[in-house]
């Protein structure tokens, strides 16, 4: 047992530091610190920087221009890009798309498109979710028929993340109806901006525009588009699965969103003293970051086993359920934390550029919309329920 | 022991429910929200026609002095409707105060209107720094030999954007943190001084933070006996307590019901979600927090009237720390079992998510209320 970083991923782990420091623009930086909107441009303008490095795709081989980290390194460019504020990079292309293109996608589509994931010219969505198909994914409706070298597609997908920014969407669609649900789906790339497509939003309860409804009506998608084999697509989709659930325990955010939880209660006030120093405030935090550095192990204990050439399997569920739990649990004290100040929504304390007084704290604004919009954590990526019922019956075997 | 409501006091929750049903669909309360004054005035007017806003005064005022049970009932078929009309702090906080310590002109000129509808007050007790102190009071009130001057900030004043009187607590006396000094005065939002901070809530409804900068109030705005607030404070938050107890419960009502309805009609996997067990025991989880919540929200209600005891500041944080507890509880597992479309603005749901886990902000969370009730432990 050797719980230490080697002298390499210690020398990494400085590369990775000094990268930051010098990269990482500021106003980004606060606005993820502040937890405040991050817009396109904002994302655009980051990937870029970290293309230029190559340190964009970690998931991807060398060949196609990605950066062969070993588990520990991603560990650890992880845990600092959250201490620094780096944003989360939104996962659908690079992490998702690319992986499955990458395995199983003809040599074309990846001539294609992975360049251009890369650039950030393309900008990616998850057309999995229908109305009818949450968590019975498989029992998905919208359908594929294929009409010489196009397929006509028609039906509806929902919960979109950021659809109204992308410009492709990966499709999970129906081709056969004749056979079990798991075997009828095919995987298809299509252009957002193809006639008959529709993006409608979807307001989130903090009022936020982040997720959509995407309507297909006699959509025409070339053949082309079709990644692997027809019929195929739920195994693509699967693999897919265990990339996106990979993260989703979001081990760095929690304790970047810890440290700022520790900060805000050193500054707000009770009984005329830092929130901090009361007696079961400062309980209800140690017991969430010593729940977290248990959760922290858990996860370098997956990783260093995935290192030995293991996978990661059922035990990421559980990693992700713990995750959640505690991510929205340091959301609710945030949230506690400012007291009345919570009930105020003064929505333009939530521009970085805001130049005016604050109403109390300067990070208040947000702190009860991301205690209500951060409910999607056990929600999304195969909710909580879900992912239980995964480890009961691929590890408990009940 | 009967814990049911008698023919007058179920009369009166009925009437409340069939103005609440006729008058304020969620689609309504969404326009009502959005609108200049952050409610619906017409059922404000509505409220006063039809004597609700009266319910807890006398009856020369014409009310039929109601105690705890009818706030209750009044604000429970509120909070099943979501209602965002400022009735906690115009009738029963600010009325409540007024009632209790207010010399005879000052009831003469307020309590009517405040009774009728047809004044609106609102309350500022809390500050910057006071966390859910009431008692922690920086805002200070100079006397100026004809008056007062006063000067400080109230935060997270409800109603306060459009209120008709601004009740406040400032410092006569004393230290920060002293019961002992804290005197209430009555405030015009015109005077000379007084500056709004408006902006809507996050459940919906409208407050503002107010600004005291050199307010000259005359001797005739002290309200009650100069520096002897605190206990006239603590005794009508105690009522609101009450009022917002039934409130809450009225919106776990609904909660639940949406809850599971939506149990039984969501189908996946070829069955509907409330087969899974793991469903079920969360909605009887949540049910048995909802009767927790009714049961202690009837206790406060017996109290929030009573003269003032150890005993009723007990039952009341005990109250208090139930419904904020409960309210959240319900609010989370109620999401979850919703899947996404409970966390969409366009559903009801989120609505009344967001307000319950509101309500626990509102005059002391449950941490606060269990420090108090820890405080007040009996021995034995
Ligand atoms: C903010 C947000 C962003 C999202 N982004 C995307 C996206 O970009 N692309 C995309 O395709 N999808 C996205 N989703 C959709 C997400 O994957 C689904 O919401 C999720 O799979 C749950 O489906 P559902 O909402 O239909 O809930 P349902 O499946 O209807 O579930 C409702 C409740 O029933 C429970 N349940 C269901 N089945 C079982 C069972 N067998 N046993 C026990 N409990 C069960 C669930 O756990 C949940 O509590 C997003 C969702 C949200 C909220
Ligand atoms: C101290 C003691 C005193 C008792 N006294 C009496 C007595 O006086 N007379 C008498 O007749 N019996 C008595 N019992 C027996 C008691 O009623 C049984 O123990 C009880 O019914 C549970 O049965 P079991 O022990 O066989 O557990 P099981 O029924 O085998 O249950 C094991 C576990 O599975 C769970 N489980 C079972 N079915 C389901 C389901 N459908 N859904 C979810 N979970 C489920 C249970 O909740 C439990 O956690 C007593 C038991 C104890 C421990």
């Amino acid at each position: 047992m050797n719980m230490n970083y080697t002298a390499e991923e210690l020398a990494f782990r400085d590369e990775v530091r000094a990268f930051l420091d010098e990269k990482l623009p500021e106003d980004i930086a606060a606005k993820v610190k502040g937890f405040r909107r991050l817009s396109k441009e904002d994302h655009q303008r980051w990937q870029k920087i970290l293309s230029e490095k190559g340190w964009y795709a970690t998931h991807w081989p060398e060949e196609y221009g990605g950066v062969k980290w070993s588990p520990v390194q991603k560990h650890i460019w992880d845990d600092e890009s959250c201490r620094y504020g780096v944003p989360r990079s939104i996962p659908f292309g690079v992490n998702m798309v690319a992986p499955v293109i990458i395995k199983f996608g003809t040599e074309e589509q990846k001539q294609k498109y992975l360049p251009r994931i890369l650039s950030g010219e393309d900008w990616w969505c998850q057309g999995y979710s229908e109305p009818g198909a949450g968590s019975d994914l498989a029992s998905l409706k919208t359908r594929a028929v294929r009409e010489g070298d196009h397929y006509i597609v028609n039906g509806q997908k929902t919960w979109t993340t950021l659809g109204q920014h992308a410009n492709m969407i990966f499709c999970l669609v129906r081709t056969n109806t004749e056979v079990k649900a798991q075997e009828g789906i095919s995987f298809l790339l299509i252009d957002m901006n193809t006639p008959g497509i529709t993006v409608r939003p979807i307001i989130t309860l903090d009022g936020e525009h982040e997720v959509n409804e995407v309507f297909f009506e006699d959509v025409k998608v070339p053949v082309e588009n079709l990644v692997g084999e027809e019929d195929k697509g739920w195994t693509y989709a699967k693999y897919l699965l265990t990339y996106e659930r990979t993260g989703l325990a979001g081990i760095g955010i929690s304790k970047a969103a810890l440290s700022h939880l520790k900060e805000l209660a050193g500054r707000r006030l009770k009984n005329g003293r830092p929130l901090i120093e009361d007696p079961s405030f400062s309980q209800r935090i140690a017991q969430v970051e010593i729940d977290l550095t248990a959760a922290a192990i858990s996860n370098l204990r997956i990783i260093a086993s995935v290192e030995g050439g293991g996978v990661p399997g059922a035990e990421s569920s559980m990693l992700k359920v713990r995750g959640t739990e505690i991510r929205q649990t340091i959301n609710d004290l945030a949230r506690r934390a400012i007291g009345p100040y919570a009930i105020p929504f003064v929505e333009e304390e939530l521009d970085l550029d805001y130049d005016g007084e604050f109403l109390s704290d300067e990070n208040a604004a947000p702190l009860a919309a991301q205690y209500f919009n951060n409910r999607k954590l056990s929600i999304f990526g195969g909710s909580n329920e879900i992912q239980k019922n995964i480890v009961s019956k691929m590890i408990l075997g009940l | 022991m009967d814990f049911r409501l008698n023919e007058e006091q179920q009369m009166l929750q009925d009437t409340v429910a069939r103005l609440v049903r006729g008058e304020y669909s969620f689609e309504k309360r969404l326009e009502f929200s959005e609108s200049e004054l952050g409610f619906s005035e017409d059922f404000w007017k509505q409220l006063g026609e039809l004597g609700l806003t009266a319910v807890p005064f006398p009856e020369e005022l014409g009310g039929f002095g109601g105690g705890g049970v009818e706030v209750q009932s009044v604000m429970t078929e509120l909070g099943r409707g979501l209602c965002i009309e400022p009735y906690l702090q115009s009738v029963v906080l600010g009325g409540g105060l007024i009632s209790q310590v207010g010399n005879d002109a000052q009831k003469e000129q307020w309590l009517g209107g405040i009774a009728s509808g047809e004044v609106r007050a609102a309350v500022g007790l809390q500050e910057p720094q006071s966390f859910y102190d009431l008692n922690n009071v920086e805002t200070r009130a100079e006397n100026s030999g004809d008056g007062y001057v006063l000067n400080g900030r109230k935060a997270v004043v409800i109603g306060g954007h459009c209120a008709d009187v601004l009740l406040v607590s400032a410092r006569t006396g004393g230290d920060t943190r002293e019961a002992d000094g804290i005197s209430l005065f009555l405030v015009s939002p015109d005077a000379d001084g007084v500056e709004r901070r408006t902006y809507p809530t996050i459940d919906g409804a409208k407050g503002c933070d107010l600004v005291l900068n050199n307010v000259k109030v005359g001797t005739d705005a002290l309200l009650g006996e100069e520096g002897k607030a605190a206990d006239i404070i603590e005794y009508q938050t105690g009522r609101a307590i009450s009022g917002l107890c039934g409130e809450a419960v009225g919106a776990m009502e609904v909660a639940c019901d949406l809850t599971l309805d939506y149990l039984k009609q969501r189908k996946q996997f070829g069955v509907p979600i409330g087969k899974f067990q793991v469903l079920q025991h969360r909605m009887v989880d949540m049910m048995s927090e909802l009767e927790q919540a009714r049961s202690m929200a009837i206790l406060a209600a017996s109290v929030a009237d009573e003269p003032q005891s150890d005993e009723r500041r007990r039952i009341l944080a005990a109250a208090k720390n139930v419904i904020g507890r409960a309210g959240q509880f319900i609010s989370e597992k109620g999401i979850q079992s919703h899947g996404g479309i409970g966390m969409t603005w366009e559903y009801n749901f989120a609505h009344y998510a967001k307000r319950l886990v509101m309500i626990n902000h509102q005059l002391g969370d449950d941490d606060f209320h269990l420090e108090r009730y820890a405080a007040l432990l009996q021995a034995s």
